[in-house]
């Protein structure tokens, strides 16, 4: 019931802001923080109570479930479900959620009311998509969300806000269908061996398949596997790729971007690497990569707002103007490149010396990656703040909602650099249930 | 004739009955909004005669009509249409001032013969509903004759419809000279009896398709379909895209089904191809126009391309699909070119992309309607097309149409590209020239009731589709 009504406080939420812009804009803003505060709470509550429950720790159950007959036709239904994994990615969802309509506070300033439905809408596929158990309801919150984010790119979207906002549909779309054809296939097969209709994400886990067929559908653990060195491969030229484009870019927010694209390199390494270490620090990147990332591009949004311009050749000296965005910039720059400390470092740690267990060249060709995330993370501080300024900048530091906001970020990274271990052990047993899978199918791996 | 069979019949007499009484309204009593309501009665009375006639099916009624389930299903659907458009078209004509009234009588016709196509299980009242229909949308497309554009796709609608006829009653002719049977279940019987197909039937069947192709619209027979729907008025173009498509879908459905024709290879291969050309000539040429009615004429096109799919699909999944996705796509359509048409000026369709700048920004209510209406279209969840495209991959992957399913999938992709950039437009900032035309001249009270419940239902059937299933499986079985 409660991640029911965790999506629906979003949904009402939308509307609810939407439909108060009409008092003032203020309104919608109080609203939509209000409503993801309080999905925020709610799943930190159920973190706190559930934490020592006996299903807790153990593999494979979910901790909160929920199921409705929705279209028996198809053989779906509403069945939703929360594990430890997904507890920390909706806690992860509405922190930054939560911050994101606080720093929205001054940016956003047309169309308000419409700007949050988007948000909230966003969120709620997003959370739908980290619970549901039934496939078909998957791909519904994950074609839901699109439609919101791109009309947010649309509409308060920058220079070639349309091209980019076609470009990400298009992209997300057609992959979105290829993984609709695969949900499809896997049902198709489940309805053919069994005669009942599901979609079922437990149901369907156990389709018997011909390796062939399932190397295409690759939507099970198993496949998974087979697809292994190929996708850790994947995640070195990820890393190395990534970094390497981020040090050449100009543009502050595509060089954030970039640096995205290598951190989860790390992620896609250490799911492959398919042992309790590097799948630990894939969960850890996940939330870290997530809180230093955001906050990157946070920081982004506001030199925007105040210089008008994202091009590193026309900044340069920023620190002597805004000390204290020099200061969090240089915090999240250092957290980027895996400080000590910072939780970046144990997420970036834990799957380096899992991977080492699998492959000691790919762990060494990822380890380059570090190195070149202290290069990017020091040349953009370097551009950016340091060095002579190109124009005689002056504008208002930080405000106090702005230190807010990047504060909680930057607690949030020092709570997990210092003791990563709820976050950990919450997602132990996933990681112990797909070890053990890993464990039964021995000799994939080139050790 | 019993008395059950004219119960069963009666929705088609009460058309038939209104059709009469609104010609004879527009001769003596020339009041538009008399005029409009009385047909819109006569649709609703119709629509109510359904339910006394599904207590008297399964009939076969004088060997020409069918009432079953499944006809009575897009009966039900078919009226529903009509009444929609007659609704929209109240506010379209009034803003066009004079000479509204016979535009209802022909509009009735016009759905008598689509009916009748539903129903019809006979070769007899196939071709009759089918020239009761082409008639009276020669008429109605060349309704607005103020306007070259609207005569020239009056006078092309006329050729093309009167030359596919041609093909369809050559290709009738063929089967019964083979068979010696014209009612569908006989021929089936003969069909199977004769053991397999021989040129006459392949032949006869070709042309058949090559006819129902022309109406459907589907490539390579589609050269009418965009000229037709740009110079068409509005609510005239959305019964030729929504409802009379459907009905000829319908009828098709039948035959293929009750012939087992889908059993047969070369016809299978004949439909493959067609469903590819129509997808890949639709989406890929829509991309090139910038009029929106035009783009809509290739969107059906393509969506034609989609709906043959589930045609080859074999089994009840396959005809249950087909019939879901035109339930969509005959709500998304409708809604589209409603839309289009409570936006017109009085001197043209609202038709270019400017008319719709900024569209959601200036009517919040018509934008988010179109903008469903798109999104539909492009098969995104929360609308109907989501789950109409979902049936149509799911019925043909049940049947292993990897390939088809594939380049289904493809042109999905491809058809976003221009729904969205018709989104980009309802949102984009109002340009001056919109504001200055900040009217929807063409809009009533009907056709906003309409268009609501056009739109509640789109979302419904988006989110809900369970009910509306449940009665498709009956409709289908009753095949």
């Amino acid at each position: 019931m409660i991640l029911t009504l965790l999506i629906l406080i979003l949904l009402i939420g939308g509307a609810a802001a939407w439909a108060a812009e009409r008092k003032s804009p203020l309104w919608s803003r109080g609203i939509a923080l209000g409503a993801v505060t309080l999905d925020l709470l709610l799943v930190v509550g159920q973190w706190a109570a559930l934490r020592h429950a006996p299903e807790f720790l153990k593999p494979g159950a979910w901790l909160v479930e929920t199921r409705a007959e929705w279209i028996p036709q198809f053989g779906v239904s509403f069945h939703l479900g929360m594990d430890g994994l997904s507890l920390l990615l909706l806690a992860l969802t509405f922190f930054l959620g939560a911050l994101s309509v606080a720093c929205s506070w001054s940016e956003i300033q047309k169309r308000v009311g419409f700007f949050h439905f988007n948000l909230l809408w966003v969120l709620a596929g997003i959370a739908g998509v980290f619970t549901a158990l039934d496939l078909f309801l998957f791909y519904f919150f994950w074609e839901m969300m699109l439609i919101p984010m791109y009309l947010l790119i649309v509409i308060w979207g920058h220079e070639r806000r349309v091209y980019s906002a076609i470009k990400f549909f298009l992209f997300t779309q057609a992959s979105g269908l290829l993984m609709l054809i695969a949900i499809l296939t896997l049902q198709f097969l489940h309805f053919k061996q069994t005669g009942a209709r599901s979609f079922d994400y437990s149901d369907l886990l156990n389709v018997a398949m011909t390796p062939r067929a399932a190397m295409l559908l690759m939507l099970v653990p198993e496949a998974s596997l087979r697809f292994a060195p190929v996708a850790m491969a994947l995640g070195v030229v990820g890393i190395l790729y990534g970094a390497i484009l981020a040090f050449a870019q100009t543009d502050l927010k595509r060089l954030v971007a970039y640096t995205s694209v290598s951190h989860l390199g790390f992620v896609v390494l250490g799911i492959y690497s398919w042992n309790a270490w590097a799948m630990q620090g894939a969960v850890m990147q996940m939330i870290c990569h997530g809180l230093s990332t955001g906050a990157l591009f946070v920081l982004v949004g506001l030199l925007y707002e105040r210089i008008h311009t994202r091009d590193l050749r026309r900044m340069g000296g920023l620190w002597s103007a805004a000390p204290r965005i020099g200061a969090m910039a240089m915090f999240f720059a250092m957290a980027s490149l895996g400080l000590p400390g910072l939780g970046n470092f144990i997420a970036e740690f834990l799957v380096l010396l899992g991977a080492y267990h699998v492959s000691v060249w790919m762990t060494a060709l990822a380890g380059i990656g570090l190195v070149g995330a202290t290069i990017y993370s020091l040349s953009l501080m370097q551009r950016a703040f340091h060095g002579p300024a190109e124009e005689a900048w002056s504008f208002a530091d930080l405000s106090a909602r702005e230190w807010a906001v990047l504060g909680a970020m930057a607690a949030a990274l020092v709570w997990l650099g210092l003791y990563p271990q709820p976050v950990l052990h919450a997602a132990a047993p996933i990681v112990e249930s797909l070890e053990k899978i890993g464990s039964a199918l021995p000799g994939f791996f080139m050790r | 004739m019993s008395s059950a069979d004219w119960i069963a019949i009666s929705p088609l007499i009460a058309v038939a009955a209104a059709a009469v009484v609104v010609m004879m309204l527009a001769a003596f009593w020339r009041r538009h909004a008399i005029v409009a309501a009385a047909s819109m009665i006569g649709l609703a009375v119709a629509l109510f005669c359904v339910l006394p006639a599904r207590s008297a099916a399964p009939r076969m009624v004088t060997g020409l009509l069918a009432i079953d389930e499944f006809g009575l299903f897009y009966v039900g659907l078919l009226l529903k249409g009509s009444l929609a458009v007659a609704a929209v078209s109240y506010g379209y004509l009034r803003a066009r001032g004079r000479d509204a009234e016979e535009y209802y009588a022909l509009l009735l016709t016009a759905t008598l013969g689509c009916v009748t196509l539903a129903v019809s299980a006979h070769f007899v009242s196939f071709f009759l509903g089918l020239e009761i229909l082409s008639v009276s949308l020669y008429a109605l497309i060349a309704y607005t004759r103020e306007r070259a554009r609207s005569i020239e796709a009056g006078i092309k609608y006329l050729v093309l419809a009167a030359g596919s006829a041609a093909f369809l009653l050559f290709g009738m002719a063929l089967l019964y000279a083979e068979y010696g049977a014209m009612g569908f279940a006989p021929l089936a019987k003969a069909l199977k009896a004769s053991g397999g197909a021989n040129v006459y039937m392949l032949a006869g069947m070709a042309l058949i398709l090559v006819g129902a192709g022309f109406k459907l619209a589907a490539a390579p027979f589609h050269l009418w379909t965009p000229d037709v729907y740009e110079g068409a008025p509005a609510p005239a173009t959305a019964f030729v895209a929504g409802v009379s498509k459907v009905a000829m879908a319908a009828l098709l459905l039948r035959f293929l089904t009750q012939l087992g024709a889908t059993d047969s290879r070369p016809i299978l291969i004949a439909l493959s191809a067609l469903a590819v050309a129509s997808m890949f000539a639709g989406n890929l040429l829509a991309l090139l126009q910038r009029n929106v009615k035009r783009i809509l004429a290739y969107s059906s096109i393509a969506h034609i391309g989609y709906l043959l799919v589930a045609f080859i699909a074999a089994g009840p999944m396959g005809a249950e699909a087909a019939t879901f996705y035109l339930a969509a796509y005959m709500i998304t359509t409708l809604i589209a070119f409603g839309v289009v048409a409570a936006l017109s000026p009085r001197d043209r369709d609202a038709d270019a992309m400017e008319d719709y700048q900024g569209l959601f920004w200036r009517r919040p209510w018509m934008g988010g309607a179109f903008v469903a209406a798109l999104l539909s279209l492009a098969g995104i969840p929360l609308t109907a097309g989501f789950i109409g495209k979902y049936f149509v991959v799911a019925s043909g992957i049940g049947s292993a149409l990897w390939a088809l399913v594939l380049i289904l999938a493809l042109n999905s992709a491809i058809g976003l590209f221009y729904y969205l950039r018709s989104v980009v437009a309802v949102y984009a900032r109002p340009g001056e020239e919109a504001k200055a035309a900040d009217r929807a001249p063409g809009f009533s009270l009907a056709g906003g009731v309409a268009l609501a419940v056009l739109g509640f239902s789109l979302i419904l059937l988006g989110v809900y589709p369970a009910p509306l299933l449940r009665l498709i499986q009956t409709a289908i079985a009753s095949l």
